[in-house]
């Protein structure tokens, strides 16, 4: 059976076993087990609406619970374990791992990454979206440098892998020191530390989008009267921009911050298609999985780190969605 | 606004220059990619793609034969037309490998040991050597090649690189990771934002939480896990972690929509005595569309787009290879110095959801907004 067949079965099954899930136990709560019929039919009812969530919860929750919660618990136990698994070496993973260059390396890289992608991203998102706020064209443009998003990780490599190129007939960077009289070509990919910073701006490029699309809607948000008071009051349009409307749009900017940030700690499409992590540009997800298939409890010990330090971003998530619902 | 006490016309020009120039340098790289899908491999080295809608110089070296010499007071000539019946326009010549192209077109070339070679423009040449000529003598010259697009490229990559199944492999993985997790969530959804119960709250600060759990930290345990129950690296696999891992995102867009559904239809339905699965199936299904299609279409991108999950889940044989392991793992290495081909093969792999994006892009930007401005 060719897989897209086996798709297409599976598709029906899934979408088939999930209506009937849903219908058939609701239906044997309200006929069956609760019927709203007897000697106390309201009890029953009462009785039937307390149980109805659950099932409606249930696949989702489980679902969840298998693929999200246990692994957390999961990967943690594992990377407890030697390499084949089989001997309890407690934090001996974590030992080696801390004293390894490679992980020394792709910590600092990471680093980098945090430090520079969000920061990055969300300015040119704020930047084009104020530009074009007022554009009559600006819709194109927006959708434009929006357009990025759409492509894969591995597309965007590529795209980026023949800008660097190294040569000047073929890659932008070194055409452009041709032109500007450079002799040789250069493998920018291969200049230690900064060659960092080439990856992270495909990565700046593809997240630029994101960061605009919400910026401008939040742009748009703000309230006339407070520009128009601080024009009238004679402030320039720098002024309006950073002293007005910054100031009111700061929680989205939060928001967009942190939602790239967790997106660079995800990211190892990029450092995996353009270096290999060779050339110092290992960063931990690229890290993680050059220990994958190899030593697991290396790469769960790995995992678990990028797990902690996603972990204040977690809990500060959590706690703005339980004030907003107050 | 801007335009208040005269600012406008200057300013207006900073910030119509400045918009162009982020937009092209936003566009040029994807653009380059696309110009040189459609150049062939020696195009692509020869020059440029921003030079591509020009004529490229391209060197080459033809072999004389010695066969033909005629003798000329104490010279042996040999003269005829180094395109040999063909057509093309010489630019530079040489007739020595260490300097190919020594010579402009018209001129005489003086070698080594009293050896001369004039070519003319049209291809026309003439050799001249005080000795007896016996091997055949070399000579090597510059045309200029007209422009050339072709698909020769996706032709190749499509039909001898195996992409086609890579593509249809996508296509599998895609579809039932999209539509199922739709499904679950609605429901999940529907019970977190109409539904009263104990742990409600509790239950939606989990799955924000669970928003941000990174992949990695299912990799391990879950492919553990597939092996056991048998499964193992396979298709299913790779729908059933897809759908786990979508279902944070898609059960908070599609509550924090069904929220915002007036509560007056749902209250008023109830009253006239719907259950909630008829509420469900009846109103508020319908009435999300907007949101399931935002959710849709992000998960959509998000699996077609997807390597490391590929990667795990998937079987590492080339028969189940996904577009991007496709690439990463085969085309980077095998050719990696084919332009061309790697440049079809992205365009290949990122067509679709460009087509997706640009036609649902309102429901992509009302999903994102759903997603995190709230």
């Amino acid at each position: 059976m060719s897989p897209l067949v086996q798709g297409i079965v599976t598709v029906i099954i899934g979408v088939g076993g999930c209506v009937g899930y849903f219908f058939l136990s609701n239906l044997i709560l309200d006929k069956v087990i609760f019927p709203a019929r007897g000697d106390n039919p309201g009890v029953n009812i009462n009785r039937a609406n307390l149980v109805r969530p659950w099932l409606f919860l249930l696949p989702a929750m489980g679902a969840l619970g298998l693929y999200l919660v246990y692994p957390v618990v999961g990967s943690f136990w594992r990377s407890l374990y030697n390499r084949a698994g089989d001997e309890f070496i407690g934090f001996g993973n974590y030992a080696t791992m801390f004293s390894d260059d490679g992980f020394q390396t792709a910590l600092f890289n990471n680093f980098l990454w945090v430090l520079v992608v969000p920061a990055s991203a969300t300015f040119f998102g704020l930047l084009v979206a104020q530009l074009t706020d007022r554009l009559r064209w600006g819709n194109i443009a927006k959708s434009l440098i929006f357009m990025p998003m759409a492509i894969s990780f591995v597309g965007a490599s590529l795209i980026w892998k023949f800008v660097y190129a190294n040569n000047a007939d073929i890659g932008l960077i070194n055409a452009l020191r041709d032109f500007f009289g450079a002799q040789e070509p250069l493998d920018v990919l291969q200049v230690r530390f900064w060659n960092n910073f080439f990856l992270m701006f495909i990565l700046v490029w593809i997240q630029t989008g994101f960061a605009m699309v919400i910026l401008s809607a939040a742009l748009r948000g703000i309230p006339e009267e407070t520009i128009e008071a601080a024009i009238i009051d004679g402030a320039n349009p720098f002024q309006v921009f950073f002293k007005i409307k910054v100031p009111q749009i700061m929680g989205t900017i939060v928001v967009v911050w942190t939602t790239i940030t967790i997106l660079v700690l995800k990211v190892f499409d990029i450092v995996y298609t353009m270096t290999g992590g060779n050339f110092g540009t290992e960063i931990l997800p690229s890290y993680m999985m050059s220990y994958m298939f190899r030593d697991d409890g290396r790469a769960t010990a790995v995992a678990f780190v990028i797990m902690i330090i996603v972990l204040p971003v977690m809990i500060w998530n959590i706690r703005q969605a339980r004030a907003e619902m107050r | 606004m801007d335009n208040i006490a005269g600012t406008k016309s200057s300013l207006s020009w900073a910030v119509n220059i400045s918009v162009i120039l982020l937009v092209v340098i936003w566009l040029i790289p994807t653009v380059g990619l696309l110009v040189s899908s459609f150049r062939d491999r020696d195009q692509i080295s020869a020059s440029g793609w921003w030079l591509s809608p020009f004529a490229v110089e391209q060197n080459f070296q033809a072999k004389i034969p010695a066969g033909e010499v005629k003798q000329d007071g104490d010279f042996f000539v040999i003269e005829g037309n180094i395109f040999s019946g063909g057509e093309g326009e010489v630019i530079r010549f040489g007739g020595a490998r260490s300097n190919p192209t020594a010579n402009a077109a018209g001129e005489t070339a003086e070698l080594t040991r009293d050896r001369s070679l004039t070519v003319q423009t049209n291809g026309d040449f003439v050799y001249r050597s005080p000795k007896e000529i016996k091997r055949d003598p070399s000579v090597y010259y510059s045309t200029a090649t007209p422009p050339e697009f072709s698909l020769d490229n996706y032709r190749t990559i499509l039909f001898s690189n195996n992409m086609d199944i890579a593509f249809i492999n996508t296509l599998t993985v895609t579809i039932p990771a999209t539509i199922i997790p739709i499904l679950i969530a609605a429901f999940a959804a529907y019970a977190l934002a109409w539904m009263d119960f104990a742990g409600r709250g509790l239950l939606i600060a989990i799955v924000v939480g669970l928003l941000v759990v990174p992949l990695q930290l299912a990799l391990v345990p879950l492919l553990q896990f597939h092996n056991k129950i048998g499964i193992g690296q396979s298709f299913l696999g790779i729908w059933m972690a897809h759908t786990g891992f979508g279902l944070p995102l898609a059960i908070y867009l599609l509550r924090n929509y069904m929220v915002g559904l007036p509560r007056d239809i749902i209250e008023s339905a109830k009253v006239d005595g719907a259950t909630d699965f008829q509420v469900f199936t009846k109103i508020v299904l319908p009435l999300s569309f907007p949101a399931l299609a935002s959710f849709a279409i992000f998960q959509f991108l998000w699996t077609w787009n997807d390597l490391l999950v590929a990667k795990v889940f998937l079987p590492s044989n080339s028969e189940s290879w996904v577009m991007t392991v496709k690439i990463a793992d085969d085309l980077l290495g095998s050719r990696g110095g084919d332009w061309g081909i790697l440049a079809g093969a992205a365009f290949i792999s990122i067509a679709v959801p460009l087509i997706v994006f640009f036609t649902m892009q309102r429901y992509l930007v009302r999903g994102l907004l759903a997603g995190s401005v709230k």
